[in-house]
């Protein structure tokens, strides 16, 4: 694959870094609203190259960390349920539910298979037409085409042993729940780029508009999300509040038509749980009737307790941008990876999990270091 | 080399009479003394093997011994570039080498499931042959048990090694010290990528083969030009990450690498970047890092580009004084970041 090291670049990333703190007068809270962006900020070491004046504080877009408990404990009983397969993307394995996780599920003798594409748990199912299969479908829009297609050639192929378990969510719903809140801190928003790569940004001017904040689609390299802060920060000492485009390689206004005409004829908006927010009004999409009968929310019983939170997990605060991950009482003690209290601690995209690892609990500068394990 | 295709093997006994592995291969009885004799036997062929003892009686060693053993899993059980054999016999052979002795026996125990092709388990027998003849050692004794259809993965094997330390040398992993060099063998990652490329569910098109070798003879050369190395071992499962973590701690001292010096071939960082893993903590099975006084980096480096184990062999970073226990490393963008250990599987991201 081309395009990998050009934008490791280090000469231009010092550049780009000196841009930015040559534009910078004051103080600025921007927020990369992707877990993907939070995970190469800290693991490229981006926020090392920023003036003191930025702040970047850490957005929702973790699908793995906003998947409520709930739903969750739901994916546990049905992978538990005999004679189901049970396919999840890798990540979800380790998230902890009211009681436990996937894993867990798993080492009693449930099948759960990690898959990289919900096509493969459609050929699943029809290999095993005497198994019922779940794919637990997770995601923002962008993991959404491909569960919608694999719906979508379920119904063809005339499979009744397939269903999905539905979590998807919506990014624009959620920032302007973000800038909309009393407390919020946001005063620039870099977008996630592979959504718009899919949705287009066509909502975002709006947004814009009404917040007042400047919008840039950003993409994930290190020199992207330079590029992306160096924007922001103009914008935001020009006092403007525009909605750009800084990752014009893989983004088009429009966004991706036939995977939009895909996610039109499957899915419909409805409200959907946050895990660590709440409920927010048309944030997620559902089954439409059509397809309703590959719901597994409809065809398995869910458990059969109470769905609860850790008390001591401030995931809900880390996901809205109020509390950074190492101000959380419980960091890198109560909760680590191996005991994560919630899924930011868990997912490889989770803001909670990027500090662990890349090491943002320890103060490299002054070389005072513990080991975080 | 006898030949073990066995569409082809001379020898008309029963063993043509089940295509696959039975109950009674692993019974005691005729049918595993015809799997020894017949498939085991021929490929593992010493003079210390064939009196079928109890035990393999070996002559006298000069030196300290070095003893070491380890379980052989890999699904599925071929894979680019090798199969379970080659692990079970480079594996053990390299843990051997990394204590800095000579490789000189090895024991091999087979669990079988019932089921396995008996021409998949002559093929493996085949590999495992041909990687301890490549490494110049001798498989002297071994055992098998069959267990139920369902029960394994066709084919689990357990190799102990034996070797010896030559007088005068002394690697360990807890010698690092402040101030030394930290050199890889080559690229990393490629052993990791090449099963996840081919695993059910995630498989995806790549040219990438697994790097499983056996290391004793750029160990050897090394030794030989470099007879202070201070500290070597194989970053086999948790990567290069889970190494440098284990020297730093084993020797309590901090290391610095310089990420983009880390050899990564394009194909593998390509398919990290597509699975979300870092190529850091994937795993290897041909490669080595070793911890050498600064002085002394350049003529092991050069020495090490001289062996075709080593042709792309790269000093990466050092060992500090400074955040002990702790390995750090700085990006190509200039930003730093710790290196952790891995908790367990790396599991591959949703976008």
């Amino acid at each position: 694959m081309k395009y990998l090291n050009e934008f490791r670049d280090g000469d231009l990333a010092q550049r780009l870094s000196a841009e930015i703190r040559a534009a910078v007068t004051r103080p600025w809270a921007i927020m990369e609203v992707c877990g993907g962006q939070t995970h190469s900020i800290l693991r490229h070491g981006i926020d090392q190259l920023l003036p003191a004046e930025v702040e970047l504080i850490h957005g929702p877009g973790c699908p793995v960390c906003v998947t409520p408990v709930s739903l969750i404990d739901k994916a546990l009983a049905i992978a538990a349920t005999p004679g189901v397969i049970f396919c999840s993307f890798g990540d979800m394995l380790r998230v902890p539910g009211t009681r436990e996780d996937l894993f867990a599920v798993k080492a009693r003798g449930a099948d759960v298979r990690v898959v990289y594409s919900p096509l493969d748990s459609v050929r699943l199912a029809k290999e095993n037409p005497d198994r019922q299969v779940v794919f637990f479908a997770i995601g923002f829009e962008t993991t959404a085409p491909a569960n919608a297609m694999a719906v979508h050639q379920a119904k063809r192929l005339g499979l009744i042993n397939f269903s999905l378990l539905v979590s998807h969510v919506l990014v624009p719903p959620a920032i302007e729940a973000i800038l909309s809140s009393p407390t919020n801190r946001v005063q620039a928003i870099l977008a996630a780029g592979h959504v718009c790569s899919v949705m287009g940004y066509h909502q975002y001017p709006p947004l814009a508009e009404r917040y007042r904040v400047p919008i840039v689609v950003t993409g994930f390299e290190p020199l992207d999300l330079l590029d992306g802060i160096r924007r922001a920060v103009l914008q935001l000492e020009a006092g403007t509040h525009i909605v750009e485009n800084a990752y014009p390689r893989a983004v088009a206004f429009a966004g991706n038509r036939p995977a939009q005409a895909m996610l039109a004829e499957v899915f419909e908006t409805c409200d959907r749980e946050w895990r660590g927010i709440g409920t927010i009004p048309a944030s997620g999409w559902r089954l439409k009737d059509e397809y309703r009968r590959f719901d597994a929310e409809d065809r398995f019983a869910g458990p059969d307790f109470r769905s609860v939170e850790s008390p001591h997990c401030h995931s809900g605060e880390v996901l809205r941008g109020t509390l950074k991950p190492n101000q959380c009482p419980a960091f890198g003690t109560a909760c680590t990876p191996r005991t994560p209290l919630g899924a930011t601690m868990v997912s490889s995209e989770g803001a909670c999990a990027a500090y662990f690892h890349y090491g943002r609990l320890i103060d490299l500068g002054t070389e005072r270091a513990t080991c975080p394990t | 080399m006898p030949d073990l295709n066995p569409d082809v093997w001379t020898c008309p006994l029963p063993l043509r009479d089940y295509p696959h592995i039975v109950m009674g291969h692993g019974g005691g009885g005729k049918l595993s003394t015809e799997l020894v004799e017949h498939l085991f036997l021929p490929a593992f062929r010493n003079s210390a093997l064939a009196p079928l003892g109890d035990a393999a009686v070996l002559p006298p060693v000069a030196g300290r011994l070095a003893v070491t053993t380890d379980c052989y899993v890999v699904r599925p059980l071929f894979f680019p570039g090798g199969c379970v054999g080659d692990l079970a016999v480079n594996g053990t052979v390299n843990d051997l080498a990394m204590s800095g002795a000579t490789p000189l026996y090895l024991s091999a125990g087979f669990i079988l499931e019932e089921g396995l092709p008996l021409a998949d388990l002559g093929r493996i027998v085949d590999r495992m042959a041909a990687a301890a003849r490549a490494a110049g050692v001798a498989i002297v004794c071994g055992d098998t048990k069959v267990v139920d259809r369902g029960h394994g993965d066709g084919c689990y094997i357990t190799t102990a090694g034996v070797g010896v330390v030559p007088d005068g040398v002394n690697v360990g992993v807890q010698q690092a010290k402040p101030g030394d060099a930290i050199v890889v063998s080559g690229p990393v990652g490629n052993h990791g990528i090449a099963i996840l490329s081919i695993r059910e569910g995630l498989e995806f098109e790549s040219r990438i083969a697994s790097d499983t070798a056996a290391l004793n003879g750029l160990v050897t050369e090394m030794l030989a030009a470099c007879p202070d190395l201070r500290a070597m071992r194989d970053p086999t499962r948790g990567g290069l990450a889970a190494t440098l973590n284990e020297i730093a701690a084993a020797s309590h001292v901090g290391i610095e690498i310089d990420e983009p010096a880390v050899p990564v071939d394009d194909e593998v960082r390509a398919a990290c970047d597509l699975l979300g893993l870092d190529p850091l903590l994937v795993a290897n099975e041909g490669k080595l890092v070793v911890v050498v006084p600064a002085g002394l980096a350049e003529k092991l480096l050069a020495t090490m580009h001289r062996h075709p184990l080593g042709t792309r062999a790269a000093i990466i970073g050092t060992i500090t004084d400074r955040h002990p226990n702790l390995v750090v490393a700085r990006t190509a963008i200039g930003g730093r970041r710790v290196v952790s250990t891995p908790l367990g599987e790396q599991l591959p991201r949703i976008c």
